[in-house]
């Protein structure tokens, strides 16, 4: 792809996708499982950015909170009540998974945003483990909450007798399409704006256009910083749903 | 599998030549799968860890505490206001008192002087009831005395105005005529 860019604009160099490469840290190896890569950097920093966001910005537990400490708690109260409002409260118990998703995500999506870093969840692999983990939760959770009760969800009870079966393997198709949308609309908002993003910033090469091509980036740029978060709160309130999903399945 | 080997042998090689250039999409990219998956599962497990061991449980107890403060703020202002609402009361509870108290002692006070007051001027009409008969006293005995003298004037005279006339008149037929003429004149 880089290549045929190359070749047709002539001179002008587009490599949009090699952000994404997955390389060792330290020598070329190969990428084994255990192989220390720029995956394993950028995750930890995430790691590394959440604790210094909720427990080094917490440890005075100050009253009166600090800048960090107020945005920690913000970040708490925000995740809670989208819990509380979608899941309802016994979906509270589920409150430090969907912290851990939603955190995860938004300090990942954050840190993808700096020049030259790595966007962990720009690739389907960790959006679809996460997509997987949320629907094998969702869906064992249903289970064994109400055991073969839980395929209510599929037999809408509303709709006439006739449509029953029609509207249940639509129900059925949804349901497993669920993780699949889940962890493609992730993987595909982040890398399709870090993407464009560097095409624009090959287009700066050219003296003429460079003005309007940092102009392009500075609004995308804009745009992806919302995008990162929303994304990040899709994924969340998705999950909220699910869960709601197998804590109630009658509608 | 063997493709994959090759695959990444490829790959390792080209990033060897080039920093790193992509091939294709590196999302796609099968080699890398079980490498991102492990790192991955490692940092939820540890976010996990730190949110629900740590950083949760903390903050939920920072917001209760702060919670409960500002609970307590509130009825310890609701307090605060009671009692001052209290203390207004109080104060205007004294201030009526005080006033009470103050009419009380203007009334003592008016019907103390008034007491004193009636007992003077009870003593000033004595006083005056007094010299005003002295004073008639003296009057009656001023008049008394000018009628005296009236008699005397009237004798002389009548007995000049007898010698004069060229008539005699003895001493006593004069004061009788006099007295009578007095006595009628005063009647």
């Amino acid at each position: 792809m880089s290549a045929e860019a190359e070749a047709e604009t002539g001179g002008l160099v587009f490599h949009p996708m090699d952000q994404f490469v997955v390389q060792p840290l330290f020598g070329d190896g190969p990428v084994m499982w255990y192989t220390p890569t720029n995956v394993t950097l950028w995750m930890a920093l995430t790691v590394l950015s959440i604790v210094l966001l909720l427990v080094v910005g917490t440890r005075r537990r100050a009253i009166v909170p600090t800048r960090t400490q107020s945005v920690g708690e913000m970040a708490y109260g925000f995740v809670y009540k989208m819990v509380e409002d979608v899941a309802g409260k016994d979906g509270l118990r589920y409150f430090p998974y969907i912290m851990t998703l939603f955190m995860f995500i938004v300090f990942a999506n954050f840190l993808g945003l700096l020049p030259m870093s790595f966007t962990t969840t720009s690739h389907i692999a960790v959006t679809a483990v996460l997509a997987i983990a949320v629907f094998l939760t969702v869906t064992i959770l249903g289970f064994v909450k109400h055991g073969f009760g839980f395929l209510n969800i599929f037999w809408i009870s509303q709709a006439p007798l006739v449509l029953r079966p029609i509207l249940a393997l639509i129900e059925i198709i949804s349901y497993f399409v669920r993780p699949v949308s889940h962890s493609i609309r992730l993987a595909g908002n982040m890398m399709a704006g870090h993407a464009v993003i560097k095409v624009f910033a090959g287009f700066a090469a050219i003296l003429a256009i460079s003005p309007f091509s940092i102009l392009a980036i500075t609004a995308i740029y804009a745009l992806e910083t919302l995008v990162s978060f929303i994304q990040a709160y899709v994924f969340a309130i998705l999950t909220c749903v699910y869960l709601k999903d197998a804590l109630h399945p009658h509608h | 599998m063997a493709t994959e080997v090759e695959e990444t042998a490829g790959h390792a090689a080209e990033s060897a030549g080039h920093a790193a250039e992509a091939v294709g999409m590196p999302q796609l990219d099968f080699s890398t799968f079980s490498n991102q998956i492990f790192w991955l599962v490692l940092t939820l497990l540890a976010i996990y860890f730190i949110l629900s061991r740590i950083a949760l449980p903390r903050i939920a107890s920072v917001l209760a505490e702060r919670q409960g403060t500002i609970t307590n703020d509130i009825a310890a202002a609701e307090e605060l206001k009671l009692k001052a609402v209290e203390a207004e009361d109080a104060y205007n509870k004294a201030l009526a008192e005080a006033r009470a108290e103050a009419n009380r002692i203007i009334a003592e006070t008016k019907a103390e002087i008034q007491v004193d007051l009636d007992k003077a001027i009870a003593k000033a009409d004595a006083e005056i009831g007094v010299k005003t008969a002295e004073a008639e006293k003296a009057i009656s005995a001023i008049r008394e005395s000018a009628a005296d003298n009236v008699k005397e004037v009237a004798k002389e005279a009548a007995k000049e105005i007898v010698a004069v006339l060229g008539g005699s008149a003895d001493a006593r037929s004069i004061t009788s005529a006099v007295t009578a003429r007095l006595k009628g004149a005063s009647r």
